[in-house]
């Protein structure tokens, strides 16, 4: 598997290959916690201005723009607030907060560091999904080791900031990559969504107010600081600052974590030739779904000889979205009938339950893709299937239920050549 | 992710029992209570219960009413939590449970014939346990490893990559 930056300089990659890049010694030696120090002497306002001026927009999937997110947290709250790390990187596709995680922890908490300086944040969690378990280790080694160098705990660096730092993990549940089901899931509860407003910068954890930030949205902190806001959103373009990390995977030669400029130019490129093209060299690209599972599916036809740019506004006009950044590479090989069946399967089990749109639709969505695999299908099935998803979508309590409508609508519509082959017997 | 088929017919076992846990167990179930707010002592819920399926193998009644004393919560509490989590088993598992990724990217760079290939050579179906008790297989969904698909993960180790060949080697190394 490929790491690597290309079209710029690593940032998110700095410490990939680098022995030992994971310790506070090396870290150190490659200009860890110099970004801290400088924060430390910035003013709140001061710090959340660099943030916005990068145009940095949340790496979870989201996008929302961070240093506004940051800004909504009161200032002048009586109750504790908090930072919550969202490590729980489960959406299809996706894999880059793994390996900042095992190889930059650091990184990490030099980024909920920063935020915490500027926020007034006493206690910062990393809530990792429970079979990243292995990583938890590494990381409590990396919270101990800043905590013997100060820089975690009471007075760091001698000021009169102090920081606790926690690990936590899930234990299988996608929806608690979602904020609000994560907070729950760290409160002990299962992983429902809640209501919003009130956002959890206002009411979070504990009704606290708390910042929930992906791996990759908070290791950009300490570069931002570092370079200044302006100039680490050149590095991309106006809207989408910075470089950002797109984790690929099927039918590539090169499958890897790869880091880009926003704006990278285009996707076909990075496709056929940065990823080594396609896995099997006579068969064709048939589809990409650019942003993990949740995104409309690309076909070969928006791709190629299109000049798709890569960043929030490119993939949109191209119509799909960036998403997590994980992008599904698929050849001519693949039933489109098939992978969507895979991914409506996906949802039904990650479905939580709590609002009917999405538990009982999903499921029946399941049962039809059932059956039609099956050699059930009928031609009307292509319809019910659309007006099933229009059903979820826009009802649903949270984005889950969008999500698996997006992922299905896309296929039913850009795949119809796949969907008709399926779709013969009459009334059967 | 589920890790278990649940069977809705194989009630789970009542009983008033609570599980005993040696000394250095119950201080590292402490330790957990640390992370927290001291009003907020819910939220080790999860950690504790890893503990519990790691010390009992699963998530039983008498380690279920351990917790509840444990965090001052209701047995109902603990439950409600534990049956929404997939990762913890509420019936026994094989000592090596494999778990292989089902979804998109794993699936079409050949997961189903892995799983077929595990399964005939256990002599079981995905969701089941070899007689002796050694293995389970299961069927799980993305584990975020895609960019080293085909995968799989026994207990908590990750398995990547994975041919045919792999897999036999994989398999017979466990003892
Ligand atoms: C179903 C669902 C799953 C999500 N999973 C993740 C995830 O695994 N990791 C993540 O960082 N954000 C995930 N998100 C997005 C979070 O809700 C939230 O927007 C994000 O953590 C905010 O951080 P950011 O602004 O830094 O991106 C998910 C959202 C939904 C609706
Ligand atoms: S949309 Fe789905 S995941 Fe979200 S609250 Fe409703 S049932 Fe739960
Ligand atoms: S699809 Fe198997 S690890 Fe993601």
């Amino acid at each position: 598997m490929e790491i690597k930056a290309i079209g710029c300089e690593p940032l998110q990659l700095k410490r990939m290959h680098i022995e030992n890049g994971h310790t506070l010694d090396v870290y150190r030696q490659t200009g860890g916690y110099e970004s801290l120090k400088k924060a430390m002497d910035m003013t709140s306002d001061q710090i959340i201005d660099e943030v916005k001026a990068s145009a940095l927009r949340g790496r979870g999937g989201a996008g929302f723009p961070t240093g506004m997110k940051w800004s909504f947290v009161p200032r002048d709250s009586p109750k504790p607030k908090y930072i919550v790390c969202n490590a729980d990187e489960s959406e299809p596709g996706t894999f880059k907060d793994r390996y900042l995680l095992e190889r930059d922890p650091h990184a990490l908490i030099e980024g909920m560091l920063i935020g915490a300086f500027a926020l007034g944040v006493e206690a910062c969690y990393i809530y990792y999904r429970g079979e990243y378990h292995y990583l938890i280790d590494l990381m409590n080694r990396a919270i101990e080791e800043a905590r013997e160098a100060n820089l975690v705990g009471k007075n760091i660096l001698g000021s009169d900031f102090s920081c606790e730092f926690y690990t936590h993990t899930g234990a299988g549940a996608y929806i608690c990559g979602e904020e609000t089901a994560l907070l729950s899931s760290l409160e002990g509860f299962r992983g429902h969504p809640r209501m919003k407003p009130p956002f959890p910068a206002v009411e979070g954890l504990y009704a606290c107010p708390t910042v929930v930030n992906n791996v990759e949205t908070l290791t950009s902190i300490p570069q931002i600081i570092e370079m200044g806001g302006k100039a680490w959103q050149e590095l991309g373009t106006e809207k989408s600052g910075g470089t950002k990390l797109w984790s690929v995977s099927g039918h590539v030669k090169k499958p890897g974590v790869y880091e880009l400029p926003m704006g990278y130019h285009d996707m076909e490129k990075f496709i056929l030739e940065d990823c080594g093209g396609m896995l099997r060299d006579d068969k064709a690209l048939k589809a990409c779904i650019p942003g993990g599972s949740s995104v409309y599916a690309m076909r070969a036809d928006q791709i190629i000889g299109k000049d798709v740019t890569l960043d929030y506004e490119g993939l949109v006009v191209a119509g799909s979205m960036v998403g997590s950044g994980g992008f599904i590479v698929i050849d001519e090989t693949v039933d489109m009938v098939d992978s969507t069946r895979n991914l409506t399967q996906f949802y039904r089990h990650e479905s939580c339950g709590w609002c009917t749109p999405c538990r009982e639709g999903t499921d029946w969505l399941v049962k039809i893709f059932d059956r039609i695999w099956a050699g059930g299908g009928r031609p009307e099935d292509a319809q019910l299937i659309l007006d099933l998803c229009d059903n979820i979508e826009g009802k649903s309590f949270c984005p889950l239920g969008d999500a698996a409508a997006w992922a299905i609508q896309g296929a039913v519509k850009r795949f119809p050549e796949d969907f008709k082959k399926h779709l013969i017997h009459n009334g059967n | 992710m589920a890790t278990v088929a649940t069977d809705y017919t194989n009630k789970i076992e009542v009983t008033d029992e609570v599980a005993e846990f040696p000394e250095a167990v119950v201080e590292e179930m402490r330790s957990h209570l640390g992370k927290y707010p001291k009003d907020r002592s819910r939220s080790a819920l999860i950690p504790l219960l890893f503990v519990i399926q790691r010390e009992r193998g699963y998530i039983d009644n008498p380690g279920v009413n351990f917790l509840a004393q444990f965090l001052d919560l209701e047995v109902t509490d603990i439950w409600e939590t534990a049956t929404f989590y997939s990762m913890f088993n509420l019936h026994p598992v094989g000592k090596h449970h494999i778990q292989m990724c089902k979804t998109l990217s794993c699936k079409i760079l050949g997961e189903p014939e892995l799983t077929d290939h595990i399964c005939s050579k256990l002599g079981i179906k995905a969701g089941e346990t070899t007689e002796d008790g050694k293995f389970t297989v299961t069927r799980v969904e993305c584990l975020g490893s895609c960019g080293t698909a085909p995968m799989m993960q026994i207990g908590f180790d990750y398995h990547e990559n994975l041919t045919k060949e792999k897999l036999d080697e994989i398999i017979e190394g466990c003892e």
